[in-house]
Order: structure tokens, then sequence, then C-alpha cells
């Protein structure tokens, strides 16, 4: 293991991943130039642009992503909001974000009662290691809120 | 006009929620990146919507931003009620559209 | 001062030791199934779960929108002579299993190498009286993975034997020798690093049975000479132009020592 480890007490976790990841190098190819990033506030601001001046609770959603993501902008992400998903009780809609991207707005998915379950898969672009924010609305207007942070493997000497 | 695939289960019970899967071949052009030659910037070319209708009404809708990844991949649920056509969209943002349609059969 | 030290090599030694599994995924080392023969590791096996769980779905697999394409392509009538690649060999299924397994072929009339590629071009100009299709082209990139996935699974089984070895020994030998401003051969990092980072990624053993693939990096399918030209490139040495000799002998060379893997194609590498 050539990794240089930085002089402080590191968490087990830590290393770990930094072993799968092989620390995170800076440089290298990128989809986005080096542009500022989004950040926490942003994002807070472009879920409020989304849901208005409401409240979010946690709960209800679930987030799947991977540990370690092998490249940037092919990032497989996963959700599911636990539903009924009746006329009277469904999801409206979900709604994605990447605090650290150019821009935090990844995708929005608007369900009705007839989808059954409200369950999607798709693929995303990642400018680096971040917390993705996913926000689901019902139809009661109660809005639930979930965060997980993935690892993005940026610059490596691949051709 | 992108190539699309859809994917559906061959037969449903009626009720039951099936997996639909999409894929589209797309570059989803950001509009952040450069042409290493000239230095200029090129342009934003995505596809921003995505549209299925079944049984006579849109039951699910997407709009996608630069962040989807290229040769966009989604996949989700619909609950199945009649025989018909299940059909797709894929808006691009100069207004290219590209369709797709699949049969999907119901038993019981 | 001296206890954070300490704690950092407890850690660093257990971060060594977990790495083992951290790099695989998989339970146990030698159990990759198919994409294990002998030493032999395919890059299936250097990838993360995501990335295989990608491959291993037909649908899920990007490359497939265009194997499509080239599947379409095998049955459209083109060129002077009015034919498709159907119109002699039929059903791609039947009548191309096995090849993708065996190229790159010595040609007799040509005095040389030909790879799956340039086999697909000279059909094209020679029986179909048609314009072939460039390097890196949907058509070419459809059409090779679409015939080379009839072998899927099969073992490489290249031909080094008669008038292929000179062209063998040529090909080993680009593959041993140093280049570029960085002064690094293939060897370098395929023979000696495999399963070592290289700045953030990881390196495999550079075998060649998933090509053409999609490669995330890319965002879309790719040959292997689109792949000898990066590694040229990273190493700061000139690259060799699509389809050369050089990399056709490269070629050969890469598939007699990943004989025995099973064919891929397409493959999704990062």
């Amino acid at each position: 293991m050539a990794d240089k480890l930085k002089p402080h007490t590191y968490e087990r976790r830590e290393v770990l991943a930094l072993a799968g990841t092989g620390v995170i190098a800076v440089a290298g190819i990128s989809l986005f130039p080096v542009t500022a990033s989004a950040d926490a506030a942003a994002v807070s601001k472009a879920v409020m642009k989304r849901i208005g001046d409401k409240s979010t609770k946690s709960g209800r959603i679930t987030l799947e992503l991977p540990q370690i993501a092998e490249n940037g902008n092919t990032v497989p992400i996963g959700f599911e909001v636990d539903s009924p998903m009746t006329d009277s009780d469904y999801v409206k809609a979900v709604h994605i974000f990447a605090e650290k991207n150019p821009s935090p707005e990844v995708a929005t998915f608007r369900f009705t009662p007839a989808n059954g379950k409200a369950k999607v898969s798709t693929r995303m672009r990642l400018l680096k290691s971040q917390n993705i924010v996913a926000v689901a609305e019902m139809s009661d207007g109660s809005v639930y809120m979930v965060k997980k942070a993935v690892k993005v493997t940026i610059g490596g000497c691949g051709g | 006009m992108a190539k699309a695939r859809v994917k559906v289960p061959k037969s449903v019970k009626k009720g039951q929620a099936f997996l639909v899967k999409t894929l589209i071949s797309h570059k989803m052009e950001t509009g952040l990146r450069k042409n290493k030659k000239t230095g200029k910037k090129i342009p934003r070319k995505i596809i921003n919507k995505f549209v299925c209708t079944y049984d006579g009404k849109e039951v699910f809708s997407s709009d996608w931003h630069p962040a989807v990844s290229a040769n966009p991949y989604l996949a989700f649920y619909v609950k199945a009620t009649k025989s018909g056509p299940m059909n797709f969209k894929w808006t691009d943002d100069d207004g290219k559209v590209t369709k797709k349609s699949v049969k999907i059969s119901v038993s019981g | 001062m001296r206890k954070s030290y300490q704690g950092i090599w407890t850690l660093a030694a257990l971060a060594v030791a977990f790495s083992a599994f951290a790099v695989t995924g998989f339970a146990g080392e030698d159990k990759f199934g198919k994409y294990q023969v002998g030493e032999l590791r395919t890059g299936y096996t250097y990838s993360t779960p995501e990335t295989r769980a990608m491959q291993d779905d037909d649908f899920d697999n990007p490359a497939f929108l265009w194997v499509d394409e080239g599947e379409a392509l095998w049955n459209k009538k083109e060129g002077k002579a009015g034919k498709s690649c159907a119109s002699c060999h039929d059903n791609a299924s039947a009548s191309m299993r096995g090849v993708g397994a065996r190229y790159p072929v010595y040609n007799k009339k040509l005095g040389k190498m030909q790879n799956l590629e340039q086999r697909i071009n000279q059909e094209r100009t020679e029986k179909m009286q048609a314009k072939p299709f460039k390097y890196e082209s949907k058509q070419l990139l459809g059409l090779t993975m679409f015939v080379r996935n009839q072998s899927k699974d099969m073992p490489m089984s290249v031909s080094i034997d008669g008038p292929a070895i000179p062209f063998f020994d040529k090909g080993k030998k680009f593959y041993f020798q140093r280049r570029g401003q960085l002064d690094m051969a293939c060897a370098n990092c395929h023979v000696d690093n495999p399963g070592n980072m290289i700045r953030a990624n990881r390196l495999s053993q550079g075998q060649s049975n998933g090509f053409p693939l999609y490669r995330l990096k890319w965002q879309k399918p790719g040959s292997l000479h689109r792949r000898f030209r990066g590694c040229n490139k990273q190493v700061r040495a000139k690259p060799y132009g699509y389809g050369s000799d050089e990399y056709v002998n490269l070629e050969l060379y890469l598939a007699w020592r990943g004989r025995g893997l099973p064919v891929e194609t397409p493959a999704v590498r990062m």
C-alpha cells in the first residue's frame, strides 16, 4: 500500500474506503470543467424551488447507490418510496439532487397511482464524491427526504 | 432519431406492477465541455423529457438534466390494467422526438 | 505523537489485508468462475459490482444499442453486388460462431495478420462491393460486436503457428518494449502490476477478450485499437494508427496471452 496516509487518526471505515479507492486523485479527465460546485446551500435552494416552503421529514424513501463509483460519468442510482400507490395515497414526484455537481438538479420523476410501485433505477453523472439528496412529494402534500454519500473515482490512467 | 430499446415482461397478470426497462442512445452533451482545439463551448444537447403512456393516459414521466448519464437507462414500474400498447416518448432540447411502442399482454 | 502513528500503521496493515477483498468483491481468491482460467483473469474480475451488473444483463448493457444496429446491418443489402452479410453467411448465430474467438488470422493474400474489423471491411469491399466502414464508426463497432458476440463464452484460441510466427514475435516484442516519455511498456502495468492502483484506477491484466466493449469513460463502445492508442498516449508515446500492422500484431499477441479466456464481447469496463 503506497498510498500516503495523512497524519491524523483515521476511522477504520475511512481507511477501508480509501483502500478500496486508492485515494481519490484530483486532476484527470472530466465531463465537467473545473467549475464551482453546487454544495449543500445550493441544493437546499433547488429543493425549495421544487417543493416550496415545506418542511421535509425523514423516512419512507430509500436510496440505492454504489459504495464506490468506478467512473463518475455513469453512476447507477435507485430509489424506492414506501407508498400504497392508491388513488388517495400515492407518490406524486421524486426529485434527485447532487450536492457537489456544477448544478444540483439531476432529474425529477413524476408518478401516478397507475405505477403500482414508486421504484426507479437510472444512471447519473457525478463530478466527485458527494451526497445525493432525494426528495419525495406525496399526494397529501407531505414531503420526505433522504441523503446518502457516494464515493466517486476520478483521475486514473485510463487512456 | 436515436436508437431506443424497451423491455417488458412477455405477459403480466391484471393488477400486477411490472418492471419496464428503457434505454436510449444519446450523448447527453452537458454544455459544459469545451472543444479542445477551438476552445469554444460545446452547446448543450440532451434529452430533457421522458413520457410513458398506457391505457389511454400518461402513467409516468421524467424531467432530465445534464447530470443524467449518456445513453440514458431508466427502469420503473407500471400496474397492469388492459392489454394494449405502451408508448414511450423521449424529447430533445431542440424538440426532436424519439418514440417507441411495445405491446402489453395482460391475463386474468 | 507516537501513539497516533502506531495507530496509523495498524490501520494500514488492516487496510492492506482488507484491500484484497475490496479489490475483487468475490468470496475467496480463485472463485472468479468462467472469468478466470489458471492465472488469467479477465477485466471483469477487476471491475466493481455495479460495472459487472451492467455487463451481466444484455438489456442493461448499453453496448447492445450498437449490437442491434450491427445486426440490422448484417441483414441490410448494400453495395453494387446487391448483397447483405446474410446473403452469404445466412444466420450469424450459426455461421459466425467461433469466428470471434480465433481472430486475428493470417491472410495469405495480404501476407500479414488480419483482425476482425479488417476482415469485415474486406468482405464488404470485395464481396458486396460496398464501402468499407471507418474505425470507431457506429457501423463497424456494431458489426464487429455483433459478430464477436456470436462467440460469447467460447474460449479465445488464436493460432500463432506457421505464417503467423513472425507477426506474433513482433507483437510480443511491442508488448515488452518501453516507449514514450514515461518509458513504459505494456508489461509494466499489465504483467507487473495487475490489481494495483495507478492513480485512482485499478490495473487489470489488460486482456482483450471483451473487445470491442462499452467503456464508461468513453460513454460509448470502442475498439481494442482505440484502447491501445489511449494507453500509448498516456505514457506520452506517439500512438499508431487504427488498423496499423503494429496494433494488429499486438492484438495477436494479446489474443494468445489471453488464450482460454471466454469471449465477453461486448464487455463493460470503466
